[in-house]
């Protein structure tokens, strides 16, 4: 009952920033326009090397991971852009913020997966030998991206050289999500079983729930001048 | 959530941009009941001090302590005592008032629905805009919804800066009564360089 309680306050930021984005597109339009550019120029220039998986999986997640950076810094730095940022800060617990923010980035980033994996897909000819290895990494892997990712945008938020700043710090604390991502979504095209790929699919998990721990801790001194 | 106990305390208060110095060893004891304005020329720290009140900013120096008959509030306390209205706080323009108002309800775990929301809109004179886009408002009716967003939880405390900034006459006339039934209910703080306001205050602090 307690759980339910607490939960209505990251429930309001949620529905909040949905309500926002479906109005503004400020996010949305940003992801998905990289995605499908990126997409359509990888496809177009490599699809007629016949590339093996070992090759696949980098250029997924590379689209993936451009992606989700154009988008995914934006649910801090619009509430900073748009001085809103305080009406939440005097009214909001820090945690119900931080949760509320990271579920709106991981429904970001799965609709990104819904659109880019099955064209990457189709457009590259591919077709994964073990399906629930591939969808557990893939999914496994953009939580790693959002947890982590989610903590650095609220760091950056307040900076003025947000982009620069959000890239620099973002990418040296997402490489083992990117090298454990790469690893898993490789085994899986090559249709290899679980067992070759579970160790990836727990590096990925033990990562977001130490980055979601990380942020519960620190969140509140990174969202509070004082 | 009237509380007669509240207190804000002051102790020693300084605030420094490197070098500069907006002001230092500002101490002060006020009791529910009682309107602080604080006064001085553009620069001097007003809404510097009000922020620092508000935990929205750190002092460089000194301890600010709001507390209740239950003692020294900590933050969640904090936040379900103090309201505040300033220029700089903005609310959503892509959502309407009325959800605006509903969520910041839900967030400080208040009924969220839409009688008491248009109750309170009607309270600063947007009765029957609760449907509108706040993007779609003037500068002044932003204002008076910031009233509402500050007063929705009737806090024991209330910081305003610059209250009449953008009103109308009418609008001016609903902060007189908000600051009369403030006094009633809590302590109120009020940054402003306008005689009218001044007048409101029971003490006054000048910075600069």
């Amino acid at each position: 009952m307690k759980f339910f309680t607490w939960a209505e306050g990251p429930w309001a930021v949620l529905v909040k920033d949905l309500q926002s984005e479906f109005r503004t597109k400020y996010a949305l339009n940003a992801v998905v326009m990289f995605a499908i550019t990126t997409l359509a120029v990888v496809s177009y220039s490599v699809r007629a090397a016949s590339p093996i998986p070992g090759q696949l999986s980098p250029l997924l997640w590379l689209i993936l991971l451009f992606s989700a950076m154009s988008g995914l810094s934006r649910t801090f730095v619009h509430e900073e852009e748009t001085r809103t940022a305080n009406a939440l800060r005097l009214a909001a617990d820090p945690n119900t913020v931080f949760v509320g923010k990271l579920c709106f980035n991981a429904l970001l980033l799965c609709l990104l997966d819904l659109v880019v994996v099955p064209l990457f897909l189709v457009l590259m000819g591919a077709k994964p030998g073990n399906a629930s290895l591939f969808i557990a990494v893939i999914a496994c892997g953009s939580m790693g991206l959002v947890s982590a990712s989610t903590l650095v945008a609220a760091i950056v938020a307040k900076a003025s050289v947000r982009g620069a700043l959000f890239s620099v710090l973002s990418f040296p604390l997402l490489l083992p999500v990117l090298i454990s991502a790469v690893q898993g979504t490789e085994v899986a095209l090559r249709g290899a079983p679980w067992a070759d790929g579970a160790a990836h699919v727990k590096v990925l998990v033990a990562f977001t729930g130490a980055m979601v721990a990380a942020g519960l801790l620190l969140f509140e001194h990174v969202w509070y001048d004082a | 959530m009237g509380d007669d106990m509240v207190t804000l305390e002051l102790q020693g208060v300084a605030k420094a941009y490197g070098r500069r110095v907006l002001f230092r060893n500002v101490s002060l004891k006020l009791h529910a009941g009682r309107c602080l304005v604080v006064t001085g020329r553009n620069g001097a720290g007003k809404t510097t001090l009000l922020r620092i009140i508000a935990g929205l900013a750190r002092p460089s120096r000194g301890e600010v302590c709001l507390s209740d008959e239950r003692g020294p509030m900590d933050r969640a306390r904090m936040r379900q005592s103090l309201g505040m209205v300033a220029p700089d706080l903005m609310l959503y323009d892509e959502l309407t008032a009325a959800e605006n108002l509903a969520f910041f309800a839900r967030l400080r775990g208040l009924p969220a629905d839409e009688g008491r929301q248009e109750k309170l809109l009607e309270r600063v004179g947007l009765g029957g805009r609760g449907s509108d886009a706040v993007g779609t408002f003037s500068s002044g009716m932003k204002q008076r919804l910031r009233y509402a967003y500050a007063l929705q939880h009737s806090p024991p405390i209330l910081l305003l800066d610059e209250p009449t900034s953008n009103l109308d006459a009418a609008g001016e006339e609903m902060v007189t009564e908000v600051v009369a039934q403030q006094k009633a209910q809590g302590l109120l703080v009020i940054a402003t360089n306008n005689a009218e306001e001044v007048r409101h205050g029971d003490e006054v602090l000048h910075l600069g």
